[in-house]
């Protein structure tokens, strides 16, 4: 191509490119006149009139929570239970003095400090024209007086929820738990967009395992409101979805019992259905009132609580570390037939004392003079000390902690509430680890009858006797029904069965053993619980059991004086199950400085084991017929 | 060895300074706007500021790539993105109900994307060929290697792309001196084949253009977006409610508020003022753009340059006029403002391109 033609060329080229350009500009120019002339039209001259739209009919979205699934007992007592309720919540923006609200505000219904201290906390974490509550159940008479003046009061309404209500009180507090306001962990934790509007989550018991269960799943509605932040009509709406309802394995009757009968001494009772693991009854005595935690509790209320020396807050039947005390022995007994360290009928002479070979030290029975020569089933009926301080010493620590072991101690149970300890089952290596220190065999020694540092839970006791009612099939206790249709949640789905080399071991007829021996603690001529065996119409099995208080003094002399300070009297213990031939329940009772197992334990579990197998008996046969 | 003059450093870095500051304080007026639309998320401003370090660090690359290079790369990238264009429609991901992603493995991207650039590269290369203005034939094959990459989007369906990259490859072929005839024949026939247009539409997207006619028909649907937007762009005023104090934008009903609608947040809190200041920076840019364009030695670079520059315009004309109400409710974002990395990353390429169209110009004339 000719350089000239080409140099010409691109001239033109360069205008004309020019050209179009400078077109494109001045239509660039023009279109963005045109847009500024929209905005101007819409933020100057029409401004007014979008001010208004957007002070006086704002479209919102708002989140539906769902209704929480309701809490039911095995015999279909509602045991978690919503209830309208109203609370009087405030809209920040539209509120020129806050202070100034609360003054007037208080002259109508009482809020006092720790509300506004509330609300002040819920105002940093809001955004403005979000609704913010400042006091929750007000009565009927707060809400009309409310509801009267309320036009004084721009941005203050009355908004009706569902709040949580424990008709039982008490009674259930340490199985159901209860429900409270969400706190700054929590809604770290939680999904946010399922929670929207949610304002209490399940804080601790069945509450807290099976929330994901209760709660249920979000809805929304969008909604068109005034100036005064209150709906005028509902545009769309995507309803909620209800949480489920569930059903415990719970039966309140026999709860509702089991609370009367240790008459508001502390104390835990536990009863499991061993065929499934089903948890019939689980009382920490004293209880508290859940109600209270709903709203969130009162300082001075709360502190009276924590400070209590009864310790209601305390879950005894989970978290209450005992010794077992004579309660162990038909579970050392077994493991000393199993691993051929007795035979049934051996004998070993009770006089009423021990000594381990070489030691100064007296180890006593509870029986001044003795029991004589004592087999192993009259060791259990009788209680007799001396046999077991023997046998402990010929298992040794080794043989003991492995024992106890396999029958759930020392480990939590896998109840499906959380929250439960593990208690302690003492070995060589837990003393050098923790203590740093060798183990002594007088340690052994006090193991032998449930003593020295061996703890226990009550639920794990009684997963334990339902274990020994089993003939060793073990189980894990749960509070959820297995008859309804849900199932746990993965983490507290129980696991599959703990089978031990004992469960392998031990043979049926080591079991009769220990079970007739169990039998005649409570039925036999010189049982220590035949007082309160006493025309049973059924066969049942049971142990005494006195511990000793930790931090009793060890001094002999103070031990035998008859008047002793309550605080430091003897836990009474009593385990129990029936009936004998196709055990439907076991129990654990356990009441802190009740003095001894028979005496005060014992009455306890005949009355409960009355209640429940002549009652049930009825009931299966109806359902069998 | 000393410094040759006080230009060289951004002179051998073939940066436009002017155009980086405008850039640079759009920049930094969309980061105080998103943090606020954001509902003061540190989160997502942290986040945005690294899309901005990674397209800036992607503006110094292709500022090194010299305009004859460029040229030599338009075909092939054109082709190479036609053909990914078709295996995202055969084996694309589904986002959001449409396919537009391409999985490599080690990323995910919009081949659509990649044809805001490869477009107006393929017709300035092919128009540049020949002297300007082409003909008749020329400018018809021109017409079909934008027709069929913006039908390949529209497939997708991605309208807002498919508007963006036609309108990239028609202003190259504007400025390249398409017929004045042709182009108002084209018109007319887009006029007439609106019918027909409508008839392939997605529900969806003729729900938009209804809604775009009488948002108030479906206040709660699709017209919902334009009421609210309206109700925020008007109720700021002239000088807004201040940054932070939008209560339009800070309710809950503009869903896209830090995306596509971050526009009627800037208008709530800052005003008609506001909008002058953000409309001259745009104005400035665009300006900047279509002077280094004008002036750059190569007839492939100047088409290039004003294309990617009327694009960037189109961009915003498109995205304020839809949160204004003026046009229909399209998927474009505000460029350099709104959230969202992908356009961000094609818009400072494109600048960066032009700043080299510019400054090697410059090179080598001296």
């Amino acid at each position: 191509m000719p350089q000239k033609y080409t140099l010409t060329d691109t001239r033109q080229e360069y205008h004309l490119i020019r050209n179009r350009i400078i077109v494109s500009g001045v239509i660039i120019c023009l279109l963005i006149l045109s847009l500024l002339a929209r905005i101007f039209y819409l933020q100057v001259v029409r401004h007014d009139h979008f001010t208004t739209l957007s002070r006086h009919n704002r479209v919102k979205i708002q989140p539906l929570v769902p209704m929480r699934g309701l809490i039911f007992s095995r015999d279909k007592v509602l045991l978690a239970d919503n209830r309208p309720s109203f609370s009087l919540e405030i809209v920040p923006e539209q509120v020129k003095d806050l202070d100034q609200l609360f003054q007037d505000l208080g002259g109508v219904i009482s809020i006092n400090a720790q509300d506004i201290a509330r609300f002040r906390t819920e105002l940093s974490k809001h955004r403005r024209f979000d609704s913010i509550p400042l006091r929750f159940n007000l009565s009927e008479e707060e809400v009309a007086s409310v509801s009267v003046n309320r036009y004084r009061y721009p941005g203050v309404d009355i908004v009706a929820r569902l709040s949580r209500y424990y008709p039982l009180v008490a009674n259930i507090a340490h199985v159901v738990g209860y429900v409270g306001m969400i706190d700054e962990p929590e809604l770290k934790e939680l999904d946010a967009s399922n929670y929207r509007g949610t304002t209490h989550i399940g804080k601790l018991g069945v509450e807290k395992a099976y929330e994901d269960i209760l709660h249920g799943t979000v809805g929304y509605q969008q909604v068109e409101v005034n100036a005064q932040g209150r709906v005028i009509r509902v545009l769309d709406r995507v309803p909620p979805i209800a949480g489920q309802n569930i059903t415990l394995s719970l039966d309140v009757a026999l709860q509702n019992l089991a609370v009367e009968l240790l008459e508001n001494r502390r104390g835990a009772i536990v009863a499991i259905d061993p065929r499934d693991g089903s948890v019939l009854a689980l009382v920490s005595a004293p209880g508290y009132d859940p109600n209270q935690f709903v709203n969130g509790i009162a300082p001075a209320s709360y502190k009276m609580l924590l400070s209590s020396p009864d310790a209601p807050l305390l879950n005894r039947a989970l978290r209450g570390q005992y010794p077992p005390g004579s309660t162990i022995k038909p579970f050392f007994g077994l493991a000393a037939l199993a691993n051929g360290y007795r035979t049934p009928a051996a004998e070993t002479w009770c006089p009423g004392w021990f000594r381990l070979p070489g030691k100064e030290r007296k180890y006593r029975d509870w029986k001044k003079g003795g029991h004589g020569h004592t087999n192993l089933q009259n060791a259990i009926a009788q209680s007799c000390d001396v046999y077991f301080y023997n046998l402990a010493v010929d298992m040794g620590i080794d043989e003991l902690s492995h024992a106890l072991w396999n029958f759930g101690f020392g480990r939590r149970t896998g109840i499906d509430i959380g929250g439960e300890s593990t208690g302690l089952v003492p070995s060589r290596e837990w003393k050098k680890n923790v203590l740093g220190q060798a183990w002594y065999p007088g340690e052994t020694v006090n193991v032998g009858i449930g003593q020295g540092s061996l703890l226990v839970t009550p639920v794990q006791l009684a997963t334990a006797v339902a274990m020994m009612a089993n003939r060793g099939r073990a189980i894990i206790p749960h509070l959820l029904d297995q008859a309804s249709s849900l199932t746990a949640p993965e983490e507290n789905r129980p696991l599959s069965d703990k089978s031990t080399d004992l469960q392998r071991q031990a043979m049926d007829r080591y079991y009769d053993e220990i079970i007739n021996a169990m039998g005649e603690v409570v039925q036999g001529a010189r049982g220590s619980a035949r007082a309160s065996g006493r025309d049973a119409p059924y066969r049942y099995a049971g142990k005494t059991g006195t511990a000793q208080v930790i931090g009793l003094p060890e001094d002999e002399l103070e031990a035998e004086k008859k008047e002793v300070d309550v605080e430091f009297r003897d836990h009474a213990l009593f385990i129990a199950f029936a009936p004998v031939e196709n055990p439907v329940i076991a129990l654990t009772i356990i009441v802190e400085h009740g003095g001894g197992g028979s005496s005060t334990a014992a009455p306890i579990a005949r009355k409960l084991l009355d209640f429940h197998l002549l009652k049930s008996t009825n009931v299966e046969n109806d359902a069998d017929g | 060895m000393t410094l040759m003059g006080d230009q060289s450093l951004f002179q051998r870095l073939h940066i436009d300074l002017p155009l980086l500051l405008g850039i640079t304080v759009l920049c930094s007026l969309g980061l105080v706007t998103l943090y606020s639309a954001g509902g003061m998320d540190t989160g997502i401003l942290m986040r945005q500021c690294g899309r901005l370090i990674l397209a800036f660090a992607l503006l110094l690359v292709f500022t090194q790539i010299s305009p004859a290079q460029l040229a030599r790369l338009s075909f092939w990238l054109y082709l190479a993105g036609v053909v990914l264009l078709i295996v995202v429609l055969v084996a694309g991901d589904i986002g959001k109900g449409a396919r537009r992603w391409l999985d490599l493995g080690f990323l995910r991207f919009q081949p659509s994307e990649l044809m805001k650039l490869a477009v107006p590269m393929v017709v300035a290369w092919y128009s540049s060929e020949r002297s300007l203005p082409p003909g008749i034939w020329r400018m018809l094959a021109a017409c079909l290697l934008v027709t069929v990459p913006v039908l390949l989007i529209c497939k997708q369906p991605d309208l807002g792309t498919a508007l963006l990259v036609g309108m990239a490859g028609f202003s190259v072929l504007f400025v390249a001196g398409i017929n004045w005839k042709l182009l108002s024949g084209m018109i007319i026939t887009a006029a007439m084949s609106t019918p027909v247009l409508w008839y392939f539409m997605h529900d969806y997207q003729r729900k938009r253009v209804l809604t775009f006619l009488d948002p108030d028909q479906d206040p709660l649907g699709a017209g919902y977006h334009i009421i609210q937007s309206t109700i925020a762009i008007g109720s700021g005023g002239i000088y807004g409610k201040g940054w932070l104090n939008g209560t339009q934008s800070h309710l809950e009903f503009l869903p896209e508020r830090s995306t596509d609608f971050i526009f009627s947040v800037f208008c709530e809190e800052f005003g008609f003022m506001g909008v002058l200041l953000l409309s001259s920076l745009y104005l400035f840019i665009i300006g900047r753009g279509l002077y280094m364009a004008m002036n750059a030695q190569e007839t492939y670079g100047r088409l290039l340059g004003s294309g990617l520059v009327l694009t960037f315009f189109v961009y915003i004309f498109v995205n304020m006029g839809m949160v204004a109400g003026q046009l229909p409710v399209v998927g474009v974002p505000l460029p350099l403002v709104s959230q969202g990395g992908t356009s961000m990353v094609t818009l400072m390429i494109s600048f960066g391109m032009l700043m080299s169209i510019h400054s090697h110009r410059r090179l080598l004339s001296g």
